[in-house]
């Protein structure tokens, strides 16, 4: 994977606004500010992540848990690029997605542990939240699933003219997915306000993109339909910005669809019962000591944004206090109620 | 304050593990993320990883051990600032309150008695059959109303286009339904009338649109999704039943999907299995779905309009056949039947004939044949499949004790079966005879107009049952 943003083939991108601020490497740059939000995101994902990983170990989560560590800057990135009223739509890997929106790290860690608290009252776990209010709309469980869905959400954003666009994310492995093309199809027939971002792990659970994909540039795979596509270093939050707010401004300006690929990497199993065979230990090891996207942004604030350590150490302590009630939360909050078998069955 | 290391479970099975390999050794430093050490399930060999940052302050269960349980603290790691040595001390002794490994899991919902089924929403119990009554269809239409003879096309037609009228967020969406006026002439005038924004014209592209549909639902819109039949709706199945029905559920109340699924279903005329089948048994077995198929072009036209008004996915099975049939529909300016209620078509004492769709008109000749033969046959149209108004049912057949049930679709697993079975629940001491039912037969249904009227229920057949289930 290429640590630099690539442009691919044929895709109609207009080129990065003039004046902006340029990073080695031809990226953009953050001020302080971005950074530090940059900073505190991706680490409240990292360490929410990480205790969710805990809490599986001791029994407290059960069934299928996706952990998003590694591919923070991808949800963080496009997140600072979106407005607010901007719907968000992604498969089960859904946990960075939510954060980001604003919805409350308690809520989400109680309905990884099946509690009341949780934001479906324990009755969609892990692959299954949503929130109206934050524009959230799941959280999907069949691969491929939330590619049309979040096209029909970008539908509805036209049929209302609200001026909203939706973030439709989905895997390499969802991008085989025949719906992918039909929704592409709809999407530039009709125009619709949807981003597509491709987070391009690497894998589809123990499937590498080249033993699963004829084309693996997956920016390209919008071409016949005439919808532009770019390579994004996934793993930088500044390119993740800057390439979201190009296509995001693309597909709110009536333009149609754009898909961003982003390079990135899951540092994790597929899911928490995935050993990670398919792959070697030193890919994993080069990939977090290279490119970690938290790591990136904590060298330029230690270095070109002159924080002190124990500036970046307060800020790990709130992040670490905010995902601990969150746990202390999700461990003591009781189970659904009996009665909620039966409802939100039909309404 | 010290850290337990527990041994993780990796997988909800896993009870116990070999710990295989420690990478790390007492008195490193270790931060998120570091490999502390390998074990063993008899499945794969895993990784576990730090989460906490600090100093391994003491190893419990060392390299090679077996058997060790999920939950048991295997090692401490003394937080940044901590004394090592009397966190390696103490630790085990008072183990930090994440590590608590039975850490309360919340109450025991076996402890409390298993909730009540809400009622209507589970099968017919005895206790229905003491107060069971019939619906009476009769007070939908005030008295004295004028009739006007439609066809159901018309009748559906107009349903649309008067919800269409009422509700700017109900818009129409499928393959041929603006420019070519429906491909079975449905949507007639519809474009016309309500623009190409709300008649959407699509590519043949079912799983697509109808993914598209349920999400712009999500977001509040109102989709009629017209499938040109619904044999092809096989290719969007999964958003139908995965998205559209259980998102409710799974999103706690949150998100609703008020969308209508309607089309043609069933058999047609010599088109084959690939484009015969009959999805009311399909649709039926889903919680989170209301299914309706009527038989009438009055209820046709206020069931569709009750469908779109309905704040969940309502599946809405038509038949060609009936198309271009012609019934009464009262002239109101909002008609609607509600979704759930069966209508009593003909009164009868002798039997009880139990239908819907397509299948009533085997029901209504039969019952003209019995009146000739002194059998007074009563037939309940259910109109709706799910949820199924058990209730009227079961009132006539305490009145009648003899059943039959007709439908086109497949015997195994059928509607029918289903009607059968809740009698047996809540009448079973009613009955003077097995229920009998007759079906379309368990073969894909075969071209050749013989053949094909082989394989459909007849007139004939639903006489020799309910002659059958009177002992005559
Ligand atoms: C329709 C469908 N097929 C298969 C699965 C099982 N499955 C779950 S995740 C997954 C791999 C998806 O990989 P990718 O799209 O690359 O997303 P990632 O897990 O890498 O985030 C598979 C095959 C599923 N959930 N749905
Ligand atoms: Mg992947």
């Amino acid at each position: 994977m290429a640590a630099a943003a690539r442009k691919s083939a044929g895709a109609a991108s207009k080129p990065a606004k003039s004046g902006a601020r340029r990073g080695p490497k031809n990226t953009p740059s953050f001020n302080k500010e971005e950074e530090l939000h940059a900073y505190r995101e991706m680490l409240l994902i990292r360490r929410f992540e990480e205790k969710s990983g805990q809490m599986y170990g001791m029994g407290l989560i059960g069934g299928f848990c996706h952990l998003y560590i590694g591919q923070e800057a991808v949800v963080v990135g496009m997140q600072m690029a979106s407005k607010d009223g901007d719907q968000v739509i992604t498969g089960y890997r859904d946990h960075g997605h939510m954060l980001v929106t604003g919805m409350d790290p308690k809520g989400v860690l109680a309905e990884l542990t099946g509690r009341r608290g949780g934001y479906s009252r324990g009755k969609g776990g892990s692959m299954h939240m949503f929130s109206k209010e934050k524009h959230f709309y799941g959280g999907h469980g069949i691969v491929g699933a939330q590619v049309s869905l979040g096209t029909g959400l970008a539908f509805a954003n036209r049929y209302r003219e609200n001026g909203s666009v939706s973030l439709t994310y989905f895997g390499d492995g969802a991008a085989n997915q025949g719906q992918v093309y039909e929704s592409f199809n709809m999407a530039a027939l009709w125009k619709l306000p949807v981003v597509y971002v491709i987070e391009n792990n690497r894998y589809a659970m123990g499937t590498s993109v080249s033993r699963a994909a004829a084309q693996t540039d997956f920016s390209k795979r919008g071409l016949s339909f005439n919808i532009p596509g770019e390579q994004v270093d996934g793993m930088d939050v500044r390119a993740v910005r800057e390439a979201g707010a190009r296509a995001i401004e693309h597909a709110r300006s009536g333009e149609g669809p754009f898909i961003l690929e982003m390079l990135t990497y899951r540092y994790r199993g597929h899911s928490m019962s995935d050993p990670a065979k398919y792959r070697t230990k030193d890919e994993v090891t080069r990939m977090r000591e290279e490119q970690d996207p938290i790591e990136q942004v904590r060298r330029r604030l230690l270095g070109e944004w002159s924080l002190a350590e124990d500036e970046l150490k307060a800020i790990d302590g709130e992040i670490r206090k905010i995902v601990n009630e969150a746990a202390d939360f999700a461990t003591n909050d009781p189970e659904p109620d009996p009665s909620e078998l039966w409802t939100d069955i039909l309404l | 304050m010290p850290i337990d290391v527990l041994m993780p479970a990796l997988s909800p099975t896993m009870e116990q593990g070999k710990l295989a390999k420690w990478l790390k050794k007492e008195g490193d430093s270790v931060k998120s993320g570091d490999i502390l050490a390998e074990i063993e399930t008899d499945k794969a060999t895993m990784e576990i990883e730090a989460v906490d940052e600090g100093v391994l302050a003491k190893i419990l269960v060392d390299d090679g051990a077996e058997n060790v349980a999920v939950n048991t603290p295997i090692a401490i790691i003394a937080a940044e600032g901590e004394d090592v040595a009397s966190a390696a001390a103490g630790a085990s002794s008072a183990p930090a309150p994440a590590a608590e490994p039975s850490a309360e899991p919340a109450p025991e919902p076996a402890a409390e008695p298993p909730p009540e089924a809400p009622p209507g929403s589970a099968p017919a119990s005895p206790a229905i059959a003491r107060s069971a009554s019939a619906y009476d269809a009769g007070s939908e239409v005030p008295e004295g109303t004028e009739m006007v003879e439609q066809t159901v096309r018309e009748a559906l037609r107009d349903a649309m286009a008067e919800e269409m009228r009422r509700e700017e967020s109900v818009y129409v969406i499928g393959e041929e339904v603006a420019e070519y006026q429906g491909a079975y002439k449905v949507t007639q005038g519809l474009l016309q009338e309500f623009g190409a924004r709300r008649v959407v014209d699509t590519p043949i592209t079912e799983h697509g649109f109808t993914g598209l549909a349920v999400g712009s639902a999500f977001a509040g819109l109102r989709p009629i999704v017209e499938f040109m039949t619904f044999n092809f709706a096989m290719q969007a199945i999964d958003q139908i039943i995965n998205s559209a029905a259980k998102t409710l559920y799974m999103s706690g109340g949150q998100l609703g999907c008020p969308i209508v699924f309607r089309g043609p279903n069933g058999a047609a005329s010599r088109v084959a299995a690939q484009h015969s089948h009959d999805y009311a048994a399909w649709y039926s077995n889903v919680p989170g779905l209301k299914v309706v198929m009527p038989y009438t072009a009055a209820d046709a036209k206020g069931l569709l309009k009750s469908a779109i008004r309905d704040p969940n996915p309502v599946i809405f099975l038509e038949n060609e056949i009936l198309y271009g049939q012609t019934f009464p529909v009262p002239k109101l300016d909002d008609f609607t039947v509600p979704i759930g209620k069966a209508r009593i078509h003909r009164q009868g004492d002798d039997v009880t004939i139990v239908s819907f769709g397509i299948g009533m008109t085997y029901a209504v000749k039969a019952a003209e044949e019995l009146a000739k033969e002194g059998i007074e046959a009563e037939v309940i149209d259910l109109r709706t499949i799910r949820p199924m108004d058990t209730e009227t049912v079961i009132a006539s057949v305490i009145k009648t004790g003899r059943c039959v049930a007709v439908e086109e679709g497949f015997p195994q697993s059928g509607v029918t079966a289903e009607i059968a079975m809740r009698i047996m629940e809540a009448a079973f001491d009613y009955l003077d005879a097995p229920v009998v039912r007759v079906t379309g037969k368990d073969v894909p249904m075969p071209y050749a107009a013989n053949l094909e009227k082989l394989a459909l229920p007849t007139v004939a057949e639903v006489v020799q049952a309910a002659k059958a289930v009177c002992y005559k």
